[in-house]
Parts: C-alpha cells; structure tokens; sequence
C-alpha cells in the first residue's frame, strides 16, 4: 500500500494521533467529567480562569478516535474565552473546527461540550459570588 | 512501514494459484453454464468439478446437495428461512444459540415478524451452547435447529456433534452456519448429523462473491429468491463463475493444507496471547484458553480502562490490522450482542479488539505485533480518565480487582446519569 486511507479526514486524525493539551491540570479551577450513556465513552475536562477567562484547559478520554480529537479540538478552541463566552460553546463548533465529523460520531463532539459545560458548572459552584449575572438557562441556578 | 493482516476473520486474500485459475472465465471462457451450446456445456463442467471440490471439504453425500450463491449471508438466509417456510405446515419454532452471526440472527427475526417463534440457547462465559440446553429447547413444532460451529467473534467451538445426534433423534434439520470455521476446522456433515452448512471461501483464501449452502436430501428447502431454475430451482440467479471456479481450488487446497495450517496458525496465536499476556496489565481473553475449544486463528482481547476504537486506529498507524466489537466501532453504537451474550462487563466490551491469523503471519509479525500493541496501550491510557482514576484508586480493575473504589461501570452510569447498555 502506498496511499494511506484513514476512517476520519486528515484534522480528526490530527487531534487523535498528537492530541492536544492532553492531560490534567493541578490546580484547576473548575473540573468536568461525563460520560456517553449511548455508547459508555467518558470525557474529563480541567480549566485554569483567571479574571473570568479561560487561561488553559486539558481534558482526558476514554473513548474513540473522533471522541479524543473532539476534546483536543474543544480544548483549544475554548482557551482564551471568558466564562460568559464559554457557556454559550457549542458542539457545532467542534465539529466544523474538525472539518466534520461522521454522522454516527456526532455524539462525541457533544460530550466534549458536556464535559466543558460541567467543568464550568464546577468552577461557578466553587466560585458563586464572582458570578451572578451572565447564566445560561439550561445550568442549575446557585444557592445565593 | 510493515504490514500485518491480523484480520483474516474478515477475509483473506486470493491465492496465486487461485486467482489464476479463476481468470480464463472472465474473458474466454465466459459462457452461461445455463446455455446449451459449448460456452455453457464447457462452463457447467467446471462448475460441476467446483461442487465436488467443495463436497470433499466437508464431506457432502453427494455434490448435488452444494449450493452456489452470493455469499456467506446469502447461505444462511436461504438456510434459515427456506426451511423454515418449507416446513411451515410441520411447525413455525426454531431454536437458534444467541451467539450466531448476525446473518442468522436477523433472518430469524426476520421470521418472528412473520408468524415464527424462536427460542434462544444460551452460551457459558466462553461462549458454548451446552447440547443438554439446546435438547431442552426443543418443542413439538420446531422445524430448525441452528448453532454455528466457530463463533465468529470470540472462536469458540460449538459441540456440533452432539447437537447433530439430538437433532438426528428428533429428526429436526440442523443447520450449521461454518462461515467463520470452513477451511480452518475439519469438517464431516455425514458423522455430525448436520443437515445444512453455510460457507464461503473467501475466508480461507478464496474469492468474495460466492457462498456455498450445503443441503442434504433429507432436508426439505425452498428456494427465497425467486426467478430462473439454477441450483436446482433453489437459487434463481446466473452463478458467479469464476467465483465459483477460484472458490472450489481453494476449498481443494484449504483440505490438502489444513493441518499445516492449523498447527501453524495455533502455534503463533499462543505466542500472540503469551506476548501479550506478559507485556500488557489489565488485559483479558475472551472466549476459551487457545487449545480444543477455540478455533486456532482467533485471539478476542479486552484491554481495561481504555476504548477498542482508539486502539484500533493505532494499530492501523503502526500497519496492524484488526478488528473490534466495541460500541464506538458499531454504526448501531452497540458493544458486539456476542460480548454481551457472555456476560463481559460494558467496560471491558468498549476495550475490545480482534486479531485473527492466517496463514501467512509469522512469529516475526507476532512479536512485532506485541511489542506495538503494548505502546499503543500505554499510549491510550495515559489519554484514559479512568486509567488515572484506576490508580488512584477511585475506581477498580474488573480484571483483577484491588478492593478499591467503586466499579467502572457504577462511576459510568454517575457521569452519565445512566447505565450503558
């Protein structure tokens, strides 16, 4: 064989073959982890905030190719936003940044939303004073 | 980069000598074994030596009871419900194992929306159907027996022998569905007391395209498809000839070599096991320890706390092909219904990965094959929140349980919010 021919296109393999910002983060200020009822992959995601903004993230899979590079996709992509910016994060944005995903691998790019939506959650929890304006309808409201 | 095929349940490539013998009937020899001049008399003498080729495989009574058609699921299907609709008036019961192929599965379901009932025999944790069960299956109107031989997915090796007594006694056709042991497996319909076997030779290095249902007389069969009177008025459809032609050389040489075949490729899959066993923590067989029970090509791995598709695509990247029955390699997201029929946990289905030999490995792939296997593993953990949380103690091994920490599948559904399935 010459050519090689992969299950996903050349950024999905990308993200799965040199994922980044893979790992855990020390002190991480707000911490997600969810899981895929349909198929059982599970989805880790740590955030670094500094002054209401998303100074680093990491995240951990246990999952298949397109749910590794869907968090590495994620992850990037929400660096550098502000809180109030990452709560309105969607999956869609993952999935066009990987230049599409299979229709059946849809779900993965929503865990990766899943995992930074419950990372957030964690941090206002852990932080509610410093937000009380800006939330998204679907969240919990905090105790006051 | 190297190459190792280690997917060869999937199929396997044409032989040299095959593909040679099957090229004249593309071109020259081309006629319609159905025509009366020379270009079809000529080809229906070589579809004839074909049926004998394939009788000798499996030691058929007679070569008219060989049966051509498309394929392996094409076999079964016709199997399943030709006898099934052939002996309507007799009885509308089948008893099938749960670990059939999903060629067998879904034509019975097929069946059940159409006035049929159908009673499941269960497997052991390594996947065998205890004849005593399958006798106890057994109704008034049941008018199929089905259990494969080799299981497909985790190679485990049905006692057909004594099934084939039971259905004997009973005078239930039994059908075999050999797609996944035919040419790896010896086989003898007449001392088994199988009544209908399906095959194809693409699976022991013969050409797609072409399946083979053997069907003995006694057996009542009518034909699904429907249109001219080939096969005996059973299949309606002109024959794949050079198909058939590469599909009885190989089934001829697969009889001549099967020993060497066997010994070798259970040579090299206890060395794959052992390699993999002593490299690699947390890892587990599924189905029987390689020997008696467990077909020689077939090792079904479950490597704990990480994904079988991910493994997979790093393997492909390291040139090693295999296979998966885990729930991200399914289009329906669902861990493989064989994994689940032996009770494996979810966790350790979603790590599952296939390797089956042919012929061809050798002990050079195989230890190449450890040795990558073991950093694709290492590779993927580190990636793995659970593996991080396995050391941690947050969660436990299934493999082998430390004590600590609650079960994979318990810290799952809490992230989830619901069980896996």
């Amino acid at each position: 064989m010459s050519d090689t021919y992969t299950l996903y296109n050349s950024t999905v393999m990308d993200h799965f073959m040199n994922p980044r910002n893979m790992g855990d983060l020390k002190d991480a200020d707000g911490i997600g982890e969810v899981g895929a009822a349909a198929c059982g992959d599970i989805m880790k995601i740590s955030l670094k905030i500094k002054d209401g903004k998303i100074e680093d993230a990491r995240f951990k899979t246990f999952g298949c190719g397109s749910a590794i590079a869907s968090s590495s996709m994620a992850t990037e992509l929400i660096k550098g936003r502000t809180v109030e910016e990452a709560m309105s994060f969607s999956n869609q944005e993952v999935v066009s940044a990987l230049g599409g995903l299979p229709p059946v691998k849809i779900h993965c790019s929503v865990l990766a939303e899943e995992a930074l939506k419950a990372a957030l959650e964690d941090y206002q929890k852990k932080h509610p004073l410093l937000h009380t304006a800006s939330r998204t309808p679907q969240l919990q409201p905090m105790a006051v | 980069m190297r190459h190792v095929f280690l997917d060869h349940q999937s199929t396997t490539p044409v032989l040299p000598e095959v593909f040679e013998a099957m090229r004249p009937y593309f071109t020259e020899v081309f006629g319609n074994p159905s025509s009366l001049h020379q270009h079809g008399l000529r080809v229906r003498d070589a579809i004839a030596k074909a049926r004998s080729q394939f009788a000798t495989l499996i030691n058929a009574e007679s070569v008219d009871d060989i049966l051509f058609v498309s394929g392996g699921t094409e076999a079964v299907n016709l199997a399943v419900k030709g006898v099934a609709y052939a002996n309507q008036r007799k009885g509308n019961h089948i008893v099938v194992s749960e670990t059939e192929h999903p060629a067998v599965l879904s034509s019975v379901e097929f069946l059940e929306k159409h006035g049929f009932t159908t009673s499941k025999v269960k497997v052991n944790p390594v996947g065998w159907s205890d004849p005593a069960d399958v006798r106890a299956a057994i109704t008034e109107k049941t008018t199929l027996i089905c259990v494969h031989y080799a299981n497909h997915d985790i190679g485990t090796i049905q006692s057909i022998q004594e099934i084939g007594k039971i259905a004997t006694e009973k005078g239930i056709p039994f059908f075999v569905d050999a797609v996944a042991s035919a040419g790896w497996l010896p086989i003898d319909v007449q001392t088994m007391g199988i009544s209908l076997l399906s095959l194809t030779p693409h699976r022991f290095y013969g050409p797609k395209g072409v399946g083979v249902l053997y069907r003995n007389r006694r057996a009542r069969l009518v034909g699904v498809q429907h249109g001219g009177v080939q096969e005996g008025g059973r299949r309606a459809g002109t024959e794949n000839v050079p198909a058939i032609i590469g599909g009885g050389l190989a089934a001829e040489i697969a009889m001549r070599e099967m020993p060497t075949r066997i010994a070798h490729t259970a040579m090299l899959q206890k060395r794959l096991w052992e390699g993999l066993k002593k490299t690699i923590p947390y890892i587990k067989l599924n189905g029987p320890e390689p020997g008696p029970q467990r077909i020689s090509t077939n090792l079904n791995l479950s490597t704990e706390f990480i994904e079988g598709e991910g493994q997979l695509l790093l393997c492909d990247m390291n040139g090693i092909a295999v296979a998966s029955g885990s729930s991200c390699v399914s289009k329906s997201l669902k861990i493989s219904h064989v994994l689940a029929a032996i009770g494996l946990d979810h966790a350790l289905a979603q790590g599952n990965i296939i390797m089956t030999l042919g012929k061809d490995n050798t002990e050079e792939e195989v230890d190449y094959v450890v040795e990558s296997f073991q950093k694709i593993v290492q590779k993927l953990r580190g990636m793995s929140p659970m593996w991080d949380e396995f050391e941690k103690g947050i969660i436990d091994s299934v493999i082998k349980p430390t004590g600590r920490g609650k079960s994979f599948s318990e810290h799952a559904a809490a992230v989830s919010g619901k069980a896996a399935h």
